[in-house]
Parts: C-alpha cells; structure tokens; sequence
C-alpha cells in the first residue's frame, strides 16, 4: 500500500510575505522552536494518518476517525475478513487554487487504514456516520461473539 | 472462542503530533493542542482554514482583540457511552486553540466564520484602506 505524500518545506514556518505583522503565534510561544519542529515529525515524508479510535462493548464494536472536510462521496469503508478499512481521499478546493498560500499544513491526498476488529460483527448491520468531521462506524457483534449469561441448573 | 487476531493493543497508540501545550483560564491551566491550518490569500481578503474534527458551531469560540485572532473550539464528540471499553485511541480530547497575530489591514468587523463537518473556515477582509477614526469623548 503507497502513500500519496506530499512535499512540504521544511523551512515554512515562518510567515512570508507580510514581515512583522503577519505572524503565528501562540500561548507558549513555542511552535516554532527547533524542537517543537522535531515534534512535528519529518515533513518530507509526512503522510496522513488521521487519528482512530477503537472501543467495544458488549453489544457492538464501534470505530472512530477523524477526517475532517471530507464529502460523504470521497469516503470509503469496507469490511472483509474481520478487517474494517477505511480510506478517503480529500482534494484541495477549487475556489483557493488561484489564491496565493501563506501557509499549508493541511494534507491533501488519499488515506488508508486497516482496522483489524477484536470481535466477529455482522456486516449487513455495520453502520456509518460523519458528523463534525468524525466518521463513526458501529459494527454489532454476531450473536455469537456476545457476551452469554449460561443458566446453571442445579438437580 | 475466537482466538484474537492481533496482539492487544494498548490504550494509547502514537502521541499526536500537533504542538500542543498549556493554557490558562479562570479554572487553571488547560491542555490544547494545535489545529493543523491552511492560510491562503486572494485579492481582497485572507482565507483560513483550520482542521477542528469534533467541533461544531456550539463549541467554536473565535475572538479578536487587539490584532490578535484566536481560534478555541471545544469538542462535542463523546466516547461511545455505557460500559464500552477503550482498545485503541489516538485521538485527543483536550480543545484546540491557536492564537495568531494578524495584519492591522484587515477589517475585523467584516470577519466571516463557517463550520463544516469539522473544517472552520474563516474569511477574513482586507480593509480598503486604513479608515480614519473618530473618537467620541464621553463626560
């Protein structure tokens, strides 16, 4: 499986352009400090990995990522051998193509990411939502999977 | 039983690598961490956006003062409620805040703001020039 990376310069973290007015700055002071930089991780190489979540209860498996300013059309979750995935892609938006980029950290390009689940589901009952940039994906557990209460009978 | 199909994964997988830090309001110090923006300029005004996944316009806060802009959105987003358990999180619950120093050209009552399925993007005008004031005394 490729990443589409893309390349950003790994010198922009100053503002160009508008010298001392134009300037980022934030509580501490500290995004910019060489290594705040370092926190940052490689830009070169840099692909996205937006961050999911993965919880369980006795009824269903639930799975959340956060893909925020996706169309509902450019998301895709599929589910085959107990691995849930889920990839997107986001495209960058026409309307700023022609406008001049100050700063750029958001990615662009396709993901995906395999999801293996801890419990057999039913997937004719897997459900998806996206609101507020999270997709939620709840996958009910097969009866079997479920937690089972056994009689203890006593002669 | 099925035999598990991975290694149990721990709680906590890769650490967000957004800066993040501290901040204080009136209950202490809180933890943010960073929304990952785009700033682009077309010729009469500048364009942000910023990544809030969770946030919706009930949890936005956006303030100017004093040429300086800050964005604080609060997740609205829960945890699967009941008794689910967490296997694997990478995502954070602290808010995001970023706080930006902006042009003194840009005219701060005109500021558009729209939220949309976590992307805010913010319209901010360029003014047409820098108007004169008048100051009313007051007695």
């Amino acid at each position: 499986m490729s990443y589409l990376t893309r390349w950003q310069r790994p010198d922009l973290s100053v503002w160009p352009g508008f010298g001392r007015f134009f300037g980022l700055r934030n509580e501490l002071d500290r995004l910019f400090e060489p290594l705040a930089e370092f926190a940052r991780g490689s830009q070169l190489l840099r692909a996205w990995n937006p961050a999911i979540d993965l919880y369980e209860d006795k009824d269903n498996v639930t799975v959340k990522a956060e893909l925020p300013g996706l169309k509902k059309e450019d998301i895709d979750v599929s589910l085959h051998d107990g691995v849930l995935s889920i990839s997107g892609e986001r495209k960058s938006e026409e309307k700023f193509e022609n406008a001049e980029t100050y700063r750029a950290e958001r990615f662009v390009g396709r993901f995906q990411r395999p999801v293996t689940l801890p419990s057999p589901v039913s997937a004719d009952k897997v459900q998806a939502q996206y609101k507020d940039g999270i997709l939620t994906v709840t996958l009910p557990k097969t009866e079997e999977a479920k937690p089972k209460q056994i009689e203890v009978n006593v002669s | 039983m099925n035999s598990a199909t991975q290694q149990p994964p721990q709680a906590q997988a890769q650490p967000d690598a957004r800066p993040a830090g501290q901040y204080q309001n009136q209950n202490g110090p809180q933890q943010y961490v960073a929304p990952e923006i785009d700033i682009f300029e077309t010729k009469d005004a500048y364009v942000l956006q910023a990544e809030l996944p969770g946030v919706n316009k009930d949890g936005l806060e956006i303030t100017v003062e004093d040429n300086e802009l800050t964005i604080h959105g609060r997740r609205t987003d829960q945890p699967p409620t009941g008794a689910a358990t967490t296997l694997w999180r990478e995502s954070s619950r602290a808010d995001y805040r970023r706080v930006f120093e902006i042009d003194p050209a840009i005219d701060t009552a005109k500021i558009d703001a729209k939220i949309d399925q976590g992307v805010l993007t913010l319209r901010l005008p360029k003014s047409e020039q820098v108007k004169p004031r008048k100051v009313t005394v007051s007695d």
